[in-house]
């Protein structure tokens, strides 16, 4: 099988791996790297369960080759707690049970950050839209999109 | 076979590994990953270009051109493709509209291919293997065109107001269409002058309505004056049937979709 | 969130610590942060991954399986089929006494509904596995299909099922479970008027986000540990055990962590051929469904068929109900007849009826095997009789609402299947209900309650 070498970061930390050609991001990320945060739930890019930050854009890494992401600068829910403190994201969802299974929570987490990292502010559309790709069968919906809406006020609290 | 990745800096070497059997071009893999995953043996190669020009975007003198690797959420972004804004955003979730491209959308199975049905609508030119083929011809084939690679594609910015869209599906905002329709229409003095209507999801690739078209010329866009373009807007579909909705249940919505674009 | 306390107040106790206080998910913390172990975010050294062959055809017979191809295919390390499994024929259920087994692990004579287990193709990857099971040759003759509860049920038909040897599931009480209450014909002739409907529903899947699966690995002692999601640990131990007739102590279950299951995951699958792979190979093992095979291979919600006739009187009593009831199980049992059984003592509804009378049939179809699902049994037999209940209002002209109170089951009722009612809250709801959405309803029915039956 043939072996490419491929760089990037992954939360902050240099990885170097050689992958199988054409392996998806998430199976490297899961099964070489150990991140399992991301979660295989369709591998079609229908359910985003595998959403990942790739360059500061939001990606299905379901869907994405390995090789693809040469020196790119990966984030997952895995890294977003900092010194043991939650990303005001995690808390919310916490506090807002927009947790159940659990099972889509960190592709979810993902879309949120997206949204907030480049609109800090959104409106409750806003956030619904962001949200649109990736699918939760226990919540509703309606706990996440508060948990995110609860995130981005607690933000803005923390910013002035 | 396992998988491999070739990857070129030149579309052209990429058009010439393309060739080779059991070959599938990568875009931005909504597709053809996801048929890899699936299970699809037909194919054990990727090939890519990382060839710059196939991410520009060039609007200039009334004629947009679009390179192939454009991706949904680019094209929502720019200023100046504003009324096609609303087609790229149809299509997929966000982390879907970062990934997906013009290129891809062209090859689209039913119900996908929102863009490709705005493509068609506004009459593009689809440059594949080189050379520029009119979008109706490009879809009719374009089993034969998989094995080239598409650099881009062009079309006349339309007049303010001309260029319509509309999709229809059962989970907003995101979900696979029951309907897409698209439309370039052109009026003077209250009546239409020319008019192309695209329709996705009616058939396996985005279609022309043209008995539509051709009775709406002369025609004001009043529930009146639409009433025979809608009811012709079927004619000659045999629209299919899968998990979103039955063709029968298409054929019923497609004049009430149709109505609200035209005159809505 | 309110909490109404004014009904039950006696009932109440606020000296309480834990109920009625917001208390954090003990499961939280690893969900926010991608920490909680899933079955499949594992990997062991040296993992095969498992693909099924699976069947094409709704109903046909297996005249030959050919695997030699396969066999051949680079990174093919077993191919399994029927032959392979100790106790090859199983039941979910016979754990309880609900028999008979009529289900292959692996198909041996035929194939009964289309995806149907046929090759297990073990491999170093799963391209290779694809690959391989596309290289299975299986020489079926095709069988005409039943498709429907009307097809399995008319004369004549094709025999989905030979281990049952007709369409539908013989309980104790023959072909249907009965429940039979009080004279349900004379309550019709009483009644001021009959309605008579039916009502069908299709199957639901469940569509867990996280798809069925589970990872084996043998620990070298003769003993297999098993990462499942299943939501049914020991059922899924103990059929493991019958199906490869290996004592408990060798099935080291590891589980309880399900990315959504709904009932989806109760049924006994994927484990036992999973381990049977491991203990033959001795390798680590994974076979995780697709997300295809979770839409069209994991048991949905039955269909159901449901014949209502009701009689009413023109002050809102109901007098009698009488409901025939067919239970779409598929081609296999799983938990469907027990689902059939709680369908027919759910019927009469939450309300007092003196005249009932219930057959609910168990029905065998070459369709996909259904299972439980939430409330299965009961769910859609609560729409059909709710839409019922509109009808009948408007039949005599009465608030829907009011409707209900009329007919609500008090505590001290006996309901048809001659269990007491206890605990009843239904009036309550009701009134709450109407208060919530603003539905006027006579301050008499406000005035009730479910522990008398004052008032009616």
């Amino acid at each position: 099988m043939a072996k490419v070498p491929v760089q990037f970061t992954l939360n902050g930390s240099e990885k170097a791996e050689f992958v199988e050609s054409g392996a998806t991001l998430l199976d490297v990320l899961r099964d070489k790297i150990g991140d399992t945060s991301p979660k295989a739930g369709c591998r079609q890019g229908t359910c985003g369960s595998c959403s990942v930050i790739v360059d500061g854009e939001l990606r299905l890494s379901c869907l994405t080759l390995a090789e693809t992401c040469e020196g790119a600068s990966i984030v997952t829910t895995a890294g977003l707690a900092e010194g043991g403190v939650l990303h005001p994201l995690q808390r919310a969802f916490m506090d807002a049970f927009a947790t159940q299974c659990g099972f889509c929570t960190p592709g979810m987490i993902m879309a949120a950050k997206a949204l907030l990292d480049r609109n800090p502010d959104p409106s409750r559309d806003e956030v619904v839209e962001a949200i649109a790709g990736n699918i939760c069968r226990c919540t509703g919906y309606e706990p996440i999109i508060e948990a995110v809406l609860s995130a981005a006020r607690s933000n803005s609290i923390s910013a002035a | 076979m396992a998988l491999t990745v070739r990857t070129f800096p030149d579309t052209g070497a990429a058009a010439a590994a393309l060739a080779a059997a059991g070959s599938r071009y990568l875009g931005g893999g909504t597709l053809v990953v996801r048929q890899a995953n699936e299970g699809d043996l037909s194919f054990s190669t990727f090939v890519r270009s990382t060839d710059p020009a196939l991410k520009a975007i060039a609007v200039e003198d009334g004629r947009v051109r679009l390179g192939a690797g454009v991706t949904m959420a680019a094209i929502a972004a720019h200023p100046a493709l504003a009324f096609l804004a609303p087609a790229a955003k149809a299509v997929g979730g966000p982390a879907i509209r970062n990934m997906a491209t013009v290129g891809g959308n062209l090859f689209a199975p039913s119900p996908y291919g929102d863009l490709a049905t705005a493509l068609l609508a506004l009459d593009a030119t689809v440059t594949v293997g080189g050379a520029a083929v009119p979008i109706d011809l490009f879809l009719a084939g374009r089993e034969r065109h998989a094995a080239e690679i598409v650099e881009a594609v062009a079309f006349a910015v339309p007049a303010a107001g001309a260029f319509r869209f509309r999709k229809a599906s059962r989970v907003k905002p995101k979900g696979a269409a029951v309907v897409t329709v698209a439309a370039l229409v052109a009026t003077e003095g209250g009546t239409v002058t020319a008019a192309r209507i695209a329709l996705g999801a009616m058939a396996d690739r985005p279609v022309r309505a043209e008995a539509a078209e051709a009775a709406l010329i002369g025609r004001p866009l009043t529930a009146e004056g639409i009433a025979e373009a809608l009811a012709a807007a079927g004619d000659g579909l045999d629209p299919p049937t899968d998990a979103i909705a039955s063709g029968w249940y298409r054929r019923a919505v497609l004049p009430v979709h149709l109505g609200r674009l035209l005159a809505g | 969130m309110e909490l109404r306390k004014t009904y039950f107040a006696d009932e109440r106790k606020d000296d309480l610590h834990e109920i009625g206080q917001p208390r954090p998910r003990s499961d939280a913390l690893g969900h926010v942060t991608g920490k909680t172990a899933f079955f499949a975010d594992r990997s062991f050294p040296g993992m095969l991954h498992l693909k099924m062959v699976r069947s094409p055809h709704h109903h046909a017979r297996i005249r030959s399986i050919d695997t030699s191809a396969a066999q051949k295919h680079p990174g093919v390390v077993r191919i399994l089929t029927a032959k392979d499994v100790p106790h090859n024929l199983y039941t979910i259920l016979i754990l309880i006494q609900v028999g008979p087994e009529d289900e292959h692990v692996l198909a041996e004579d035929k194939v009964r509904w289309k995806g149907e287990a046929v090759v297990a193709v073990l491999a170093e990857t799963e391209r290779a596995a694809q690959e391989a099971a596309a290289k299975v040759e299986v020489d079926y003759e095709v069988l005409d299909p039943v498709l429907s509860i009307d097809a399995a049920l008319a004369p004549g038909a094709p025999i989905v099922n030979e281990h049952h040897g007709r369409n539908y599931y013989l309980y104790d009480s023959g072909e249907a479970r009965k429940v039979r209450f009080g004279d349900v014909e004379a309550g019709f002739a009483a009644a001021d008027h009959i309605l008579e409907q039916s009502y069908a529903s299709a199957p639901i899947e469940h569509a867990p986000t996280e798809t069925t699966g589970c990872i084996v690995v043998p620990e070298g002692s003769g003993r297999f540990t098993c990462y499942t999601n299943t939501q049914a640990m020991f059922f899924t131990l103990d059929n493991t055990s019958i199906i490869l007739q290996m004592p408990g102590q060798q099935l080291h279950m590891v589980g309880g962590t399900v990315g959504g299951g709904f009932g989806g995951k109760v049924d006994v699958i994927v484990e036992p051929i999973a381990i049977l792979g491991a203990k033959l190979t001795g390798r680590p093992v994974s076979f995780v469904y697709s997300r295809e095979e979770e839409m069209q291979i994991s048991s949905p919600r039955a269909a159901e068929k449901l014949v209502i006739k009701d009689g009413v009187m023109k002050d809102g009593r109901i007098v009698a109900r009488h409901v025939k009831a067919y239970i779409d199980a598929g081609a296999y049992s799983r938990h469907s007849p027990y689902g059939a059984q709680k369908s027919a003592a759910h019927f009469p509804g939450p309300y007092t009826i003196p005249n009932v009378w219930v057959d609910s049939h168990c029905v065998y179809t070459n369709r996909t095997p259904s299972s439980a699902m939430r409330g299965f049994g009961v769910t859609i037999g609560d729409f059909a009789l709710e839409v019922q209940m509109d009808k009948l209002a408007r039949l005599i002209g009465m608030d829907p609402l009011e409707f209900r109170f009329v007919n609500a089951y008090r505590d001290g009722d006996m309901k048809a299947h001659r269990q007491p009612t206890e605990g009843a809250a239904l009036v309550e709801c009701m009134q709450e209900a109407a208060r919530a959405a603003n539905w006027p309803i006579d301050e008499r029915f406000m005035a009730m309650s479910s522990r008398t039956r004052e008032g009616l």
